[in-house]
Parts: structure tokens; sequence; C-alpha cells
């Protein structure tokens, strides 16, 4: 789908997409969203892009292989879960920050684990998608 | 008593996988992290065991939410129990693999994927929630796809596609049931089910359930009318993976078993005739499919099929002895099940066949070797005083003192068709003159690989013989630990306080 509207309009669509995922991921917890769909957000903006331009010029934007985001979301998602432990709290207690940050709200461990996640499902999805439109 | 510690070793294997996923590509840096790790591994299951057995049952509340709101994690001596021998077999498994599994295969992630098994099958002892329990499950089963289907042989993709069916259809099957239990008690939490199940008015509906709980866990752990999916599946991918698979993966759906028909669904007449039945024609055509293979894997994993049934048996008894017996034998069979796979993976290395009949002469060639071969095969069979003997004895003493004479009388059956197809198995291979096979060109033999390799390869299995050598030798504590796992089994009530006591204000 070589358009000019659509490849005009996926330049503009990707930084677009990425904002809202990462919306999406700080306003989950309390309210619908989360890591899992801000990574599939996320992941969509960049599948949109390689339908318009090719897979090698998304390959170029990122930079690096998106498997190597699994375990890096694994790691992070791990350590959120496992950090009460060193205070002699249960497995994946959320621990929170006495004050709000501004903008993102209310930070405690379950944030940190959704970015973890956040960042497995992009990985995931982006690693799926390239290895299947390589081979065929 | 509360412990957020106990959840340890779940959350190790899952370091242990995250970090070799950052070493996706270097192969010898995730056999180096493989064997560490693993010890490391094996320490935190002693750990865990130790303060069970000093402290009794620990209990965790995932996230501080008390039960039965919350998940709850629960290490009584039977998960603990389980606990290390996973660890065991886990890190036996993970050492043979640094030997014996290809660099191919490795570098599609053959060991953080070998680790979020062994992540599923810790979770799963550990778990006191039946959702959870599911979860673990269904985590277990996609690792194995996995592994079942890495390097793509066709034979492989044959056997993955039986495997991953009936597995799909037994999760299915489970998850209705927990549905349908859900619908009826109101609550996940196992400890908390005991109770609610037991007032339950309409027992018609709760028997229901309970054949469905039967069905679901009768899948994966290949009792009698459901077992064709695990001779056909079993001996297609690389040994080490066999070997994990035969050694844990059913066992874990009879821990199942074990853990629902004691705690939640106390069986009645009808059930236990059920489990009995079950259990004879498990034991029969378990053994009888051994006799007629010819391919060892395929008479080993026959053997796997006969041997579930001596574990149903002591479940379909239901008395403390009986269970005694078949704690006593999961034990035993869990190590040596391990082994004889491994074990069918050096063979493979030394003669580049499996093939009982093309193989001979190995004792002649390989004296050591077979000597240590010898011990986990006579175990197997019962040969007394090696481990099987004193399971097998519990268990026939159990059957007898009920009253179960016929049962008793296909137990014996069970062990003297082992003892044939071992006997069997023994002559071809070993003391059969040898004929000189022809030498295949895509088999890498055991003397072509580095030394380290070689060791690799045979250390494991001496530590598993070993260890099987210890619970025949020494079965005297293990019969304490298993009289002591089979009396919290039959008496349920210092689980459910463990689990339910700690309760303090609603979240």
């Amino acid at each position: 789908m070589k358009t000019i509207i659509f490849k005009t309009a996926s330049t503009y669509l990707l930084p677009l997409l990425v904002l809202f995922s990462i919306f999406i991921l700080l306003r989950g917890h309390y309210l619908p969203g989360g890591g899992f769909v801000g990574g599939l957000i996320a992941s969509i903006a960049f599948v949109i892009h390689s339908f318009a331009n090719g897979i090698d010029q998304t390959k170029s934007i990122i930079k690096f292989h998106p498997g190597f985001l699994m375990p890096i979301g694994l790691a992070i998602a791990l350590v959120s879960g496992a950090a009460p432990l060193l205070i002699g709290e249960s497995f994946m207690t959320g621990l929170w920050f006495e004050e709000p940050l501004s903008v993102i709200g209310m930070v405690g461990s379950a944030l940190f684990f959704d970015t973890g996640v956040y960042l497995v499902v992009i990985g995931v999805t982006l690693t799926i998608i390239f290895t299947i439109s390589e081979t065929i | 008593m509360n412990n957020p510690y106990i959840v340890l070793p779940v959350i190790f294997q899952l370091f242990t996988a995250v970090l070799l996923m950052f070493f996706w590509f270097r192969v010898n840096a995730q056999r180096l992290i493989t064997i560490i790790c693993s010890l490391i591994s094996v320490g935190i299951a002693i750990w865990l065991f130790n303060e069970v057995y000093n402290r009794g049952i620990l209990t965790m509340q995932a996230g501080e939410w008390q039960a039965p709101f919350g998940i709850t994690f629960v290490a009584d001596i039977f998960s603990a129990t389980m606990v290390l021998l996973t660890a065991i077999s886990g890190m036996a498994v993970a050492v043979f693999s640094t030997g014996s599994i290809r660099n191919a295969r490795l570098k599609f992630g053959y060991f953080p994927i070998l680790n979020f098994l062994l992540m599923g099958l810790q979770g799963a002892f550990l778990t006191g929630d039946i959702f959870n329990l599911y979860v673990w499950f269904e985590i277990i089963i996609i690792a194995s796809f996995v592994l079942i289907t890495i390097g793509g042989e066709k034979a492989q993709i044959e056997g993955a596609m039986k495997y991953v069916t009936m597995n799909l259809l037994a999760s299915a099957i489970f998850l209705t049931a927990i549905a349908i239990l859900y619908g009826m008690a109101g609550s996940l939490n196992m400890a908390d089910l005991s109770g609610q199940v037991a007032q339950i008015e309409n027992r018609g509906l709760v028997n229901v359930v309970a054949i469905l709980f039967l069905v679901g866990f009768g899948i994966k752990s290949a009792i009698f009318p459901l077992y064709f999916w695990l001779p056909a599946s079993y001996h297609t991918p690389p040994p080490a993976i066999s070997a994990i698979f035969g050694g844990l993966l059913t066992k874990v759906g009879v821990y199942a078993l074990i853990r629902i028909f004691t705690l939640i669904f106390i069986p009645d007449e009808f059930l236990s005739n059920l489990l009995i039945i079950m259990a004879a024609l498990t034991i029969l055509s378990g053994g009888l499919g051994a006799i007629l293979q010819v391919n060892m894997r395929k008479i080993f994993s026959y053997l796997i099929v006969c041997h579930i049934g001596f574990m149903i048996a002591g479940l379909g008894i239901y008395t403390e002895l009986a269970i005694l017996g078949a704690i006593f034998y999961l034990i035993h069979d869990i190590i040596v099940k391990t082994n004889l796979f491994l074990i069918s993976g050096l063979i493979f290395k030394l003669k580049g066949t499996l093939n009982i009949e093309k193989l001979g002469g190995l004792y002649k060639k390989y004296p050591k070797y077979s000597l240590l071969i010898a011990i986990p095969l006579f175990s197997l069979v019962g040969i007394p005083p090696l481990s099987g003997f004193w399971a097998k004895l519990f268990l026939i003493e159990g059957g007898y003192l009920e009253g179960q004479y016929t049962l008793v009388g296909f137990i014996l059956l069970g062990s003297f068709l082992t003892l044939w197809v071992i006997a069997k198995l023994w002559s071809e291979v070993f003391w059969k003159e040898s004929v000189d096979l022809p030498k295949k060109i895509n088999v890498k033999y055991f003397y072509e690989l580095k030394p380290f390799k070689q060791w690799a390869m045979i250390i494991p299995i001496v530590i598993l013989t070993v260890i099987s050598l210890y619970i025949g030798l020494a079965a005297e504590h293990i019969v304490v630990l298993s009289k002591q796992i089979s009396s919290e089994l039959m008496n349920p009530s210092a689980y459910i306080e463990a689990v339910l006591g700690t309760k303090t204000d609603m979240p």
C-alpha cells in the first residue's frame, strides 16, 4: 500500500500513536489502560509505519532488534514484583511513593510492572511481525 | 506461618530465564549460567524443604491480599518435597543439556524456555489457589510446546501435534471444571474450597465436577483411556527434553490429582472404584504396550504410563498406608524416570540408535557405564533393596489390608511386566553379541565430543543414580517423610488452618 496519503499519514501517526500508548500506560491501574494495551498500541504504530514505508525503513528507525525488549521488560517486571521481598513484604505487594509526581500522578511498583509488560508486548509483537514479513 | 520467601524457587527460575535471554546468541555463556543457576536453585529448594520440615506449613499471600481473596502460596511438606525433586531433576537435565543439545537448538532459546518450564512446575507445586494452578499449568504446557517442537524435525512436529491437541483439550476441561466449581462454591482458594464443597447439598453436581477434574488431570498424567498421546510424542524430542517431560510433566498431573482428591473432593465409593479400575487398566495397558516396543524411548514412555497406574492405585485405595506408598512411588519415580531418559540419550550418543534389536554388546565395550545404568533399571523393576521395592511394598500392603485383592494382583502383574521388559532390554542391549552398526553422518558420537561435554552427560546420570540408591538404601528416611506427607494429606485441617487461620482484617 504505497499511496502517498498513507505514507504521509504514517509519518505523523507514528509519534502520535507512541505518545498515545504512553498515555494509556500511565492511565492504567485505576482506569482502563495499562501496559498490555499500551504495548499493543505502540507496536501498531510501528506496524502501520512498516506497511507504508516497507519493513527496512521501520527497522532503521528502531535501530536495534525488538526482541531485545523482551528480557529488559521481563527484568523490570521481575524486579518490581520482587522488590517488596527486600523489606520482608510478600511478592507483588504494591509499594507507593508518598507524594504524587506532576503529570504522572501516584507512582508505585505497579507502574514499573506495567512498564515491563509494555516493553515485553512491544518486543514480542514486533518480533513476530518482523519475522513473518521477512519470511513471506 | 507467614513467610514471604517461599516463592523464591519460582522467582529464581524466572530470574535465570531472564538472565539467559540477555545472552540469547552466546551459547557458551548460557551453558555456564545454566549450570551455576541450577545448582543455586537446588540450594534454594533444600533451604525451603529444611524450613518447612522444621517449622511446619508456610504460607505467603501474594500482594498481601489475605486468603481466601488473594492468591495464596502454600509450602507444606508435600509441596516442598516436590519442589526439591523438581530442582534436582531440573538441575540434572540442565547439566545434561549443556553436553547433549546442539548449538542450533540452543540458539532458539532452549535454556530460557527450559527455565520457564521449571518455573511453571515450581509454581504449580507451591500454589494454594486452584485458578493459579491452572495458570501454572498453562505456563508449563506453553513452554513444553516450544521445547517439543524446537529444532523442527518431521517426527518432532508429528509428535507435537498429538501432544498439543490433547493438552489443550485437557486445559479446556480443567478450566470448565474450575468455572463450575466457582459457580457452586464461590471460591478459588483450595483450603477454602475444602470446607465449601463439603457443604454443597447437590452431591451429583459435585461428583460431575470431580470427574471433570479427573479427566483434565487424567489426560495430563496419562491415565488409562486418556494416555495415547504420551507414547506417541515422548520419543520424538531430544533425550534431555523427554527426560524433563517423562520425569516431571506427568507427575505434576499426579500431584494435582492427589491434592484435589485429598483436599477438595474426598472420594466416595463411586469415585474410589472408578480410580481403582482406571489404575488397574493403566497398569495393564502400559505394561503390555511396553513389551511390544523395540524403540528404547517408546519402552520407557509406556513404562511411565504403567507406573502412573501405581500412584493412582494408591490414591484409589485411599488409606494412609496406600497414600504413603503412592507418595514414595512418586518420589522414586521422578528421579528414576528422569535418569532413564538421560540414559537413553547417552546410549544414543554411544551407538547412534535406540532400536534394541540393533543394539548389543554394550556391557562388553563399556562395563562401567553398564553397571551405572543397571542401578536405575533395577530400581525401576523394584529389586530389593533398590528404591522401587519399598514403594510397591507399601502399595501392596495398603491394598491387601483394604481387601483390594484384584488391584494387588494388577500391581504385581505390573511389576512382572516391568521386570520382563527390563530383562528383555538388558539382554538385548547389554548382553547380546554386538553387531557393527553403520556409522551415521548426522549423529555426533560420544567419542567425538569434547571431554567437558562427555562429563556433562555422565555426571547428571551419576548424581541421579546416587540419589535413587539413597532412596533405596536409606528408605527409612523416605518412609518417615512419606508418612508425614500422607498423614497431612489425610487430615488436611492443618493445611486449612495455615492458609485461612492467618486471616486478619479484610482488605
